[in-house]
């Protein structure tokens, strides 16, 4: 378990080097950083003085070196387009994302499991039938024309919800602005949540229902009813846990991407999160914002593999070290 | 004579494919009575196993019984509602399957899915009921049984497992046991210990046994009784050792000549010409007629009831108005 856990954390931190190098080459590629900061008058002495300053005069490795360890302590440089600390910056908006994420996340999850679990169980029901085939819109609709057609909906038409920005928010810490304490935060919550799980949601129902479908023919299955077993356990202790073996991954990786895709519901719901900042970023070639962005992308995506990867752990007994070998 | 504990009398299985309607068992009659066990052979595709998953309710659909009647004691099984069915299975018919590597649910300890049978079953409270649970594991033969009731199905050896499933079947007291192929997947030096395990249970538990198999050598190992099937239909019931020695039927008769046998030596094996046909092309008559070496003008007209003989039943024109 020890063991597992530190091989884990050390490939977790390789994947974070490799992706630091990419966000560092940022840097050295995309233009030349002192172009971007100085004014068009600076004289080339300036410019010198600068570069050698910013120590862009040292070896490359000598710079990356000194890259990890600005990040390791959080510190990303200035942004050039709002001309504050990054890190003071995504700390900032990070609060608004992580909300909207979580809510569509827990949303996606227990409705994909959910209708999943209904769709297989009840395989001929109407309702069945008319979930998988509406689910096929989640699927092939993409996002942000889920969005538009949602406020389109709800926002213009029936002027129910709001069509952007965060409602109320209420602060909690210096940093920690939440909009789940308000009505108008709520409200406002409801469609771009929607919009971002949507995929998600109709993604992970599907391969519930395909999964237990595929655990309830099995021989354990059919062994458990013949033995009389009741029909409830059997859907819910003999054949669920087995179903939600192979989900978990794809679960962990979808809230992933749940984080990291929420650019484009950010961008139509003009949510003042770090995914709105980002296109905002590209469009200025905010390189050290970009960068920062990066990693802490692949940060949650390390951090939630790790997640899973003990979560799995925990599930499966199969994984689990056995104390006592098997006796033949 | 004593009461049979199971009668199937003219069990019709069929499956509906599009237009057609297959009927995979047709008009299936036999008996099985307390205690004893019943050997089902026959190639695969001739209905054994089909003929265990309609007795205990668990035909895979569409499949669905058509006619015909299950008795168990005084009560019509095939009729049932799924609830009452549901309390019956495990309670007084149970069931063994062929692969125990997929019997058991892998991430269920064998304490869970034992107690969870056993409570299912039997009004006992956790301690008595897992007390009961390493009893019967005990009984089984898996070594300390306390101590490895916590471990989980894939700590276990294949035997093992086998042992485990003979366990959880025998959880609710059943008075008959359907085991569809109990040893087939297992080594055959395990095979062995399996079927002793089983006879030794149910003749220690008073459990009847249907012990499905295509192994003549199991049947001849441990049953009293055995019915051949060919084609969905019964061929020839009757004493093991009867059918062994003095087989009635043309069919068991080209199976019994088959088997190799250690004390004659013998050049060539005799087989069966031909081979069994498609549920959707059986000929009129006596199904096995066009593989028949004995075969007379009214078998392919007319289909052979099971006529009682002198050594069991049989469905054969041959013996028509030979006894009574």
């Amino acid at each position: 378990m020890i063991a597992m856990l530190i091989r884990r954390l050390i490939q977790a931190a390789m994947v974070m080097l490799v992706v630091a190098f990419i966000s560092f080459s940022l840097f050295q590629f995309v233009g030349d950083p002192i172009n971007n900061m100085v004014g068009q008058e600076a004289s080339q002495q300036d410019r010198a003085e600068l570069r050698e300053r910013l120590g862009l005069n040292d070896p490359i490795p000598v710079q990356f070196i000194r890259f990890v360890g600005n990040a390791l302590k959080g510190e990303f440089g200035i942004s050039y387009r709002m001309a504050r600390p990054v890190s003071e910056v995504i700390a900032e908006r990070l609060p608004a994302t992580l909300e909207l994420a979580l809510v569509s996340g827990v949303l996606a999850i227990s409705l994909g499991i959910g209708l999943g679990v209904y769709t297989a169980l009840r395989r001929d029901g109407w309702l069945s039938h008319f979930i998988m085939s509406s689910s096929l819109i989640g699927v092939s609709l993409p996002t942000f024309l889920i969005g538009i057609l949602l406020i389109y909906l709800f926002s213009v038409e029936l002027q129910w919800l709001p069509s952007f920005g965060r409602g109320e928010t209420v602060q909690i810490t210096q940093n920690w602005s939440t909009g789940l304490l308000t009505v108008s935060g709520w409200k406002s919550l409801i469609l771009p949540a929607i919009t971002l799980g949507l995929f998600q949601l109709t993604l992970l129902m599907r391969l519930v229902r395909a999964e237990m479908l595929e655990v309830l023919r099995t021989d354990y299955i059919k062994f458990a009813r013949a033995r009389g077993i009741k029909q409830r356990s059997i859907h819910f202790h003999h054949a669920l846990k087995n179903t939600l073996l192979p989900v978990i991954t794809i679960a962990g990786l979808q809230l992933g991407s749940i984080i990291a895709f929420a650019i484009i519901t950010e961008t139509v719901f003009q949510w003042p999160g770090v995914g709105l900042l980002f296109i905002n970023a590209i469009r200025f070639v905010d390189i050290p914002f970009m960068s920062a962005y990066l990693l802490l992308i692949a940060l949650v995506f390390v951090v939630i593999n790790l997640i899973v990867d003990l979560l799995y752990f925990a599930v499966d007994p199969r994984l689990r070290v056995t104390k006592r070998s098997a006796s033949r | 004579m004593t009461e049979p504990l199971l009668s199937v009398r003219d069990l019709v299985v069929e499956f509906p494919k599009r237009k057609i309607k297959l009927t995979a068992l047709d008009k299936v009659s036999f008996d099985i009575y307390p205690g004893e066990i019943l050997g089902m052979v026959g190639e695969s595709g001739a209905g054994k196993s089909l003929t265990g998953a309609a007795i205990i309710g668990l035909l895979e659909p569409p499949g669905h019984v058509a006619s015909g009647e299950i008795w168990l004691k005084d009560q019509r099984i095939d009729q049932l509602p799924y609830e009452q069915m549901r309390r019956l299975r495990g309670k007084r018919i149970a069931m063994i399957f062929q692969d125990p590597l997929t019997s058991l649910n892998p991430i269920l300890t064998i304490a869970d899915q034992l107690i969870e049978t056993i409570q299912t079953h039997l009004p006992l409270n956790d301690k008595d009921a897992r007390a009961r649970a390493v009893q019967l594991l005990d009984e089984v033969g898996i070594p300390a049984a306390s101590k490895r009731i916590d471990d989980y199905p894939h700590q276990f050896s294949g035997g093992m497992r086998q042992r485990v499933v003979i366990a959880l079947a025998l959880a609710g007291e059943p008075e008959l046991i359907i085991a569809d192929e109990p040893t087939t997947a297992l080594d055959v030096s395990v095979q062995a210990q399996i079927i002793d395990v089983l006879k030794r249970m149910c003749h220690e538990h008073k459990t009847a046994v249907m012990l499905v198999t295509h192994d003549m050598g199991v049947i001849a190992e441990a049953c009293d009784r055995v019915a051949v099937m060919y084609a969905g239909r019964v061929a020839e019931i009757g004493e093991v050792r009867q059918i062994v020695k003095r087989p009635q039927h043309p069919y068991t008769q080209g199976l019994m000549g088959s088997i190799p046998s250690i004390v004659e030596r013998v050049e060539r094996l005799t087989q069966i010409p031909g081979s069994m046909p498609r549920l959707d092309a059986i000929p009129s008559g006596c199904a096995f007629n066009p593989r028949c070496t004995q075969k007379i003008a009214r078998c392919t007209q007319d289909r052979p009831e099971l006529i009682t003989t002198d050594q069991g039943q049989v469905s054969c024109w041959l013996y028509d108005g030979e006894t009574p």
